[in-house]
């Protein structure tokens, strides 16, 4: 049977793993080749960067962190942040990444998706989406780190992604994220029901117990937290426990 | 050594760090004489059946993989094991290498997640050197076709739906596994290793 997976984010800026709510009150923390390497050790089933960098320089940097990963991590790994084109894609991959997540780029250029998946395959493209509600059941996606309203209809745009050659969708709730109560289940819901192709649940994780019913309540395939980890409020392990205990399949 | 054939399809870097970190000795090639120096073989891939097997023909090393696979181990990875079999119908029927009896499909199944991605429990059919010293682990597959071969050829599958293939063969030196396990944590390593070490 299918394991429901558990995947920890690391946000990277100039090559350090960085915490912070927002961006003026970014403190960097740590070594992102070795924070990998201990959410490798928790279990987690998939290890995400995210580059908050902003520099070309930084970008580089960036590729050496998951070269140094693969060397030492056996487990998925995925890059998100700046990708923009193709030759980012091509370049992301031969560091050593498995997939990579396209968000506002994606949306500004739908064919970035369609390029990926034709020549890398599908499996290695995932569409990062954040959206917000408008109203009873109805979304729309936002770009630049949520701070621009696309007014383009979510459930559209995941059934566009999907049509494009998305292997996968990492779902990112912006009226969830941060509050800490709990992952979007209406939107998760909504948009599991819209495609066929796996969806991460992201965004609103707060305590144990939220994982497990991201899994009993809708079908989502994995579920992503950052800052949960960062701060070691809890462990991949701890997380994993706890939806084994309550049935839901686990590596 | 090991060669790992590298015909531009996939994640070649993965395979050849998970090798490193065993300490075991491999190179990335496409030499057909490093192919016939090599203890053993595998075949890596990523992406579309037709255009893997059109970059394969390209090389000319289809006769050498199969001269070599008579004689040395050769190790199928993902669509690398899809190649092993006689024929696919990704986008069109397309022949394969022909090592293994069989044929590549679509999962087909309208109440599945397509892609098959994530991590899936081996259960094993027959016995093969592949799982010495590893009892039935949890393993990271991503792919939306599969094999269908027979029960001979079918050292272990997951369930997803049906059964899926996960780690086929020939009963002798051909082996392909469905999943990654340059990516499957340390029962991949495992794996590898026996691999490596046969």
């Amino acid at each position: 049977m299918l394991a429901k997976r558990i995947i920890p984010c690391l946000d990277v800026r100039n090559g350090k793993v960085v915490k912070g709510v927002n961006f003026e009150g970014i403190k960097e923390v740590g070594d992102p080749v070795e924070c990998a390497y201990e959410y490798n050790l928790q279990g987690a089933d998939e290890i995400v960067f995210y580059d908050i960098t902003a520099s070309h320089e930084g970008r580089g940097v960036m590729l050496d962190v998951v070269r140094n990963t693969a060397k030492k991590v056996f487990v998925p790994l995925t890059v998100g942040g700046g990708i923009a084109t193709v030759d980012d894609i091509r370049e992301t991959l031969r560091a050593g990444a498995d997939k990579v997540s396209v968000n506002s780029q994606a949306v500004k250029n739908p064919k970035l998706i369609k390029d990926g998946a034709d020549i890398f395959g599908s499996q290695c493209i995932c569409v990062g989406v954040d959206a917000k509600a408008v109203g009873e059941n109805k979304w729309t996606v936002y770009i630049n780190g949520g701070r621009i309203d696309m007014k383009l209809d979510l459930i559209e745009w995941v059934k566009k992604c999907e049509a494009l050659g998305a292997g996968e969708i990492c779902l990112n709730s912006i009226d969830t994220d941060g509050v800490r109560g709990g992952f979007d289940l209406p939107m998760l819901k909504a948009v599991v029901g819209a495609v066929k192709i796996p969806v991460i649940a992201s965004g609103g994780a707060g305590k144990l117990g939220d994982f497990a019913e991201a899994f009993l309540k809708t079908d989502c395939s994995a579920a992503l937290a950052a800052s949960l980890f960062h701060f070691k409020e809890l462990t991949v392990g701890q997380v994993k426990d706890d939806c084994r205990s309550k049935g839901i399949p686990m590596r | 050594m090991i060669a790992i054939i590298d015909y531009g399809a996939g994640n070649i870097f993965s395979v050849k760090n998970a090798l490193d970190y065993l300490g075991a000795e491999s190179r990335l090639t496409s030499d057909k004489s490093e192919l016939e120096a090599a203890d053993k073989l595998i075949l890596p891939g990523v992406g579309a059946f037709p255009a893997a097997m059109e970059m394969l023909k390209e090389t000319g090393l289809v006769d050498t993989i199969k001269q070599q696979a008579a004689k040395k181990p050769l190790l199928g990875i993902c669509l690398g094991m899809q190649l092993l079999f006689e024929k696919s119908f990704e986008f069109e029927e397309c022949q394969g290498l022909g090592l293994i009896k069989g044929y590549v499909d679509k999962i087909d199944d309208p109440e599945l997640v397509i892609p098959h991605m994530g991590w899936n429990k081996l259960v094993y059919n027959h016995e093969c050197p592949l799982f010495k010293d590893l009892p039935e682990s949890y393993v990271y597959f991503v792919h939306s076709y599969k094999a269908f071969c027979e029960d001979e050829s079918l050292m272990a599958y997951c369930t997803y739906g049906g059964r899926v293939p996960a780690v086929v063969g020939d009963g002798r030196y051909v082996f392909g596994t469905q999943f990654h396990p340059e990516k499957s944590g340390e029962a991949g390593l495992k794996m590898l290793s026996n691999f490596a070490s046969m």
